[in-house]
């Protein structure tokens, strides 16, 4: 049996190796810790600030943000700015028809956003942080602006004034034995933060995101140890059970 | 179920009453058939002792049924089945419904076991020849259950109503169009509407909570029931009922309980450690066990750029994406080349003949001009064929042997490119469509009915060694 | 088989540790399922404390406000009402709201922080009806000599203007006061108190 899973495996993946250069996006890779408390922190605040005002994130409670450890006072002081309760959902008041008509398609919903942007090519994390930093000046665009990871983004660059102004620009790279030009972005005008500083805001943005999109996502893994653990220790019980048992069949 | 010949029931009031247990058990066996039930099926069925690692699947395919019934029924607390409020009830149970992730994780983790865990199962009957005179029955019922799984999971995915639920049932409900006559109609009845819609979502929640699992539990009520019939087969696929002592026990037989109750339990802890390690640390399972698409929520007007079925059905996926026109050229030689196989091979000069008209009608609706039915019809047809051709095995198998430890190089060669190809179809299945692929996926598809068409030959010329009398361990 | 080398006490140890552990993981297994049918986050977001502004009731009126999807009921007494309340001791069963768990400032005669404004669950303690406002005193067909109070249309509970409930009376106890607090003299939260109970 061992031999023929063996070239099974082999059969399977020749296949998969030979596809797995198709057409895909480059993402960069986002440096996040979703156990780092004060990186979430800022990134909660970084939403409720940029991004809560034309998004909606309306299946996430505010008060849901003990989790990353804020008091529900703290909630209520910090990141509420509208009338909501803090054991309310975090919905909007924009009417998505109207800024449809602004932006060409609705802002969507931002609760589970870092799961749905998931690809074979990165997780949502990678997809979000690079989309964020992918911004660049596009004059034939309604907003002005485009992005390298979202072709045609209706979404403005809401951050401009923090990261500055990116141009997409030729570049002159080292390919295999010769040198090739590729378009690159370029920081034009430099914004408020320096380019270190923006992509640590932006870091700290997705790690919330991803944070909101399964706020269970750390809980679960600890309670997934015990579970483990208990299994093992069962193993070792029935294990022993079966073996004393099987001592009879010859 | 054998009928085991009763001790003479005796009503007296007050029986013998040892101890209070043994005193209700009394009570309620002499109204209820509770210890010839537990001796039938348990303590005195007695299987093959030499089970191996392949015989713990059956156990785990009831266990993983009996947790997504469990959660299910927790599920459809908290659930709303109706396309307004549907995607937001699953966030709902994700978020705030205490435990609610848990037992969803659960329940979307046990979908895609339940296929690992009979697929291993079926492949199992393929090596050791379960299927093979007396168990054809055993078998039937575990198609049964197979089909009737594969549309559970399909009526199951909807739910959500994410991007994916909502363009996978898209793509499979129109598949019906492409029936002759009757398929338009077919397909918008089988919606309640003219695009998927909250009709579609609320009939689909009828069927995969509760007719389904009521048609899922009979079927698989009967499968027991005919196993315990005939008995277990095994590695050897010798029949253990041959050689019985003097009790009429067969020497090669256990009880089940206690020994594969022991083992089992072994198997089914085992099974729990993988299965909360998927559910704990990778419910995703990288976008094969949930679907990345799948947390956007439907929108009629806009696919997603790439859609593909849950891992479980890419094999056929790929099957039905593989018939093209140019392909039925291909097809229609393949017809006619088996149709002369037999006419040459077959003693019986009219099966033959029989053979070769049957073959000519279908390769004038494949090829025949102004006759010819689409490829798209042709898809569908071999896609359905594809799954239904499991339900011949009985009787396309003609070796002299039922285990593979018998069989000759043939079958077991067979066997193996069989499960490759089932493996690289599943895979190309998964992935968008490309000319490489699509080949790939045509020669699949060739050689997955060959396997079965051409059992009754390969079987027959393959070496195989004698059966011993008895198992070995 | 055979049982020749077969230790009768290791098997039992085993089966019987085995047993043990499986119906301990069982029982845990069991929780989350038990949990997830308890009130989750959004009926805990709806049941939240409720904020009443009391400057705008008029004495002698009642405002109902929803507490957990509960009616309670503020009501502002008149000097009038707190006499016919004092005067009533003896119809009622239990006076001093002695017999039931209820917070430490409604085991008094006036059930309330201050004497002027009732707050209390609008269920009757019977079998949950919600008793209908009688405030004037005026013969009724269920008492001729009725006080002013509250009556329950299911099965004929009274409760006098504190809350109390009458003798010889179906509903077993006085109507429960929530758990409230003034956040200042004219504002009060329900569903907290001071002590957080």
């Amino acid at each position: 049996m061992i031999k023929i899973n063996k070239l099974i495996a082999f059969l399977l993946f020749v296949p998969a190796l030979a596809l797995a250069a198709g057409d895909h996006i480059k993402l960069d890779r986002a440096p996040i810790n979703e156990e780092d408390q004060a990186s979430l922190q800022r990134g909660a605040r970084h939403f409720v600030n940029y991004c809560l005002n034309c998004h909606s994130a309306g299946y996430m409670r505010y008060n849901r943000l003990q989790d990353i450890g804020l008091t529900d006072q703290q909630i209520r002081d910090n990141l509420i700015f509208t009338g909501a309760k803090v054991g309310d959902l975090m919905k909007i008041a924009m009417d998505p028809h109207e800024s449809k008509n602004w932006f060409g398609v609705a802002p969507p919903e931002l609760s589970v956003i870092a799961r749905s942007r998931a690809s074979a090519d990165g997780s949502g994390a990678d997809w979000l942080y690079t989309y964020l930093r992918g911004f660049y000046r596009d004059a034939d665009r309604p907003s002005g602006w485009n992005n390298t990871v979202f072709a045609n983004v209706g979404m403005p660059h809401v951050l401009w004034e923090l990261q500055g102004e990116q141009v997409l620009a030729e570049r002159k790279v080292r390919g295999e034995g010769y040198m090739k030009t590729e378009m690159a972005l370029k920081l034009d005008k430099p914004g408020k933060l320096s380019p270190v500083e923006y992509d640590q805001m932006v870091a700290d943005l997705v790690n919330y995101l991803v944070f909101m999109g399964e706020p269970v996502r750390t809980d679960r893994k600890t309670i997934g140890m015990f579970v483990l653990i208990a299994l093992g220790l069962l193993f070792v019980l029935v294990y022993a059970l079966k073996k004393e048992y099987w001592k009879d069949v010859h | 179920m054998a009928a085991t010949p009763k001790e003479p029931v005796q009503f007296s009031g007050a029986g013998p009453l040892n101890t209070p247990i043994s005193g209700v058990l009394t009570w309620v066996d002499q109204r209820f058939p509770l210890m010839s039930l537990w001796r039938d099926h348990l303590s005195e069925y007695y299987a093959p002792k030499n089970f191996n690692f392949w015989y713990f699947f059956g156990g785990l395919a009831m266990l993983v049924l009996a947790i997504q019934i469990v959660t299910g029924i927790f599920l459809v607390m908290h659930y709303k089945p109706s396309a307004a409020e549907a995607f937001a009830s699953v966030e709902y149970i994700m978020r705030d419904v205490p435990a609610g992730w848990f037992i969803r994780y659960m329940h979307s983790t046990g979908a895609s076991a339940f296929f690992i865990v009979v697929y291993l199962h079926m492949f199992r009957g393929l090596m050791y020849g379960s299927y093979r005179q007396p168990r054809e029955l055993i078998w039937i019922f575990g198609m049964l259950i197979y089909l009737c799984l594969m549309a559970e999971a399909f009526f199951g995915y909807l739910l959500p109503w994410g991007q994916m639920s909502f363009w996978g049932a898209q793509v499979i409900i129109n598949l019906f169009d492409a029936l002759p006559l009757i398929g338009p109609d077919l397909s918008t009845w089988i919606r309640g509407d003219f695009v998927i819609s909250d009709a579609t979502l609320n009939r689909f929640f009828a069927f995969h909570v509760i007719a389904l699992p009521l048609v899922l539990l009979g079927l698989v009520a009967a499968h027991i029931m005919a196993l315990h019939e005939v008995g277990s087969n095994n590695p050897d696929g010798v029949e253990i009922k041959k050689h019985k002592d003097a009790q009429g026990r067969p020497l090669d037989g256990i009880p089940f309980h206690p020994y594969y109750t022991v083992k089992d339990i072994v198997g089914v802890v085992v099974f729990l450690f993988l299965f909360f390690l998927v559910v704990f640390f990778m419910p995703e399972m990288g976008g094969y066990f949930l679907e990345f698409n799948n947390f956007i929520p439907a929108d009629s007007l806009k696919t997603p750029p790439h859609i593909a079925p849950v891992w479980y059905f890419t094999p056929y996926y790929s099957i039905l994406r593989a018939i093209t026109e140019d392909f039925m050229l291909v097809l229609a030689i393949g017809v006619a080349a088996y149709a002369v196989l037999i006419r040459l091979t077959v003693r019986d000069r009219r099966i033959g003949t029989a053979a070769m008209a049957v073959a000519l009608v279908v390769i004038v609706l494949m090829k025949g001009g102004p006759l010819a039915i689409e490829a798209k019809v042709w898809g569908v047809a071999m896609m359905g064929a594809a799954t239904l051709i499991f339900f011949l095995l009985p009787w396309l198998d003609r070796s002299p042997v039922k285990s593979i430890r018998y069989k000759g190089w043939l079958f077991k060669t067979a066997l193996t490119i069989f499960v490759i190809v089932f493996l690289v179809l599943g895979y190309y299945g998964t992935q968008t469509v490309t000319p490489a692929g699509t080949i790939i996926s045509q020669i699949g598809t060739l050689i997955y009915f060959a396997f079965f068409l051409l059992m009754p030959w390969y079987s027959v010329l393959d070496k195989t060694r004698p059966e011993p009398d008895r198992v070995t361990m | 088989m055979s049982e020749r080398d077969t230790d009768q006490g290791k098997r039992q140890f085993l089966v019987a540790a085995t047993t043990v552990a499986g119906g301990v993981a069982a029982g845990a297994a069991a929780v989350p399922f038990v949990a997830s049918m308890l009130p989750s986050e959004r009926a805990k977001a709806a049941g939240a404390p409720v904020e009443v502004d009391l400057s705008t009731l008029a004495p002698g009126e009642r405002v109902t406000v929803e507490w957990q999807g509960k009616p309670v009921w503020i009501v502002r007494r008149t000097r009038e009402m707190l006499d016919t309340i004092r005067g009533n001791d003896g119809n009622v069963a239990d006076p001093q709201s002695k017999k039931k768990m209820q917070p430490a400032y409604a085991t008094n005669e006036m059930r309330a922080i201050k004497d002027e404004f009732l707050v209390v669950v609008g269920i009757c303690t019977h079998l949950g009806c919600s008793p209908v406002g009688k405030f004037a005193k005026q013969a009724e067909a269920f008492d001729p000599s009725w006080q002013g109070g509250f009556y329950c249309p299911c099965h004929g509970s009274l409760f006098d203007l504190a809350g109390r409930v009458y003798k010889n009376k179906p509903a077993p106890d006085n109507l429960v006061v929530p758990p409230h607090k003034y956040l200042s003299d004219m504002r009060i939260l329900i569903g907290e108190d001071t002590k957080g109970a």
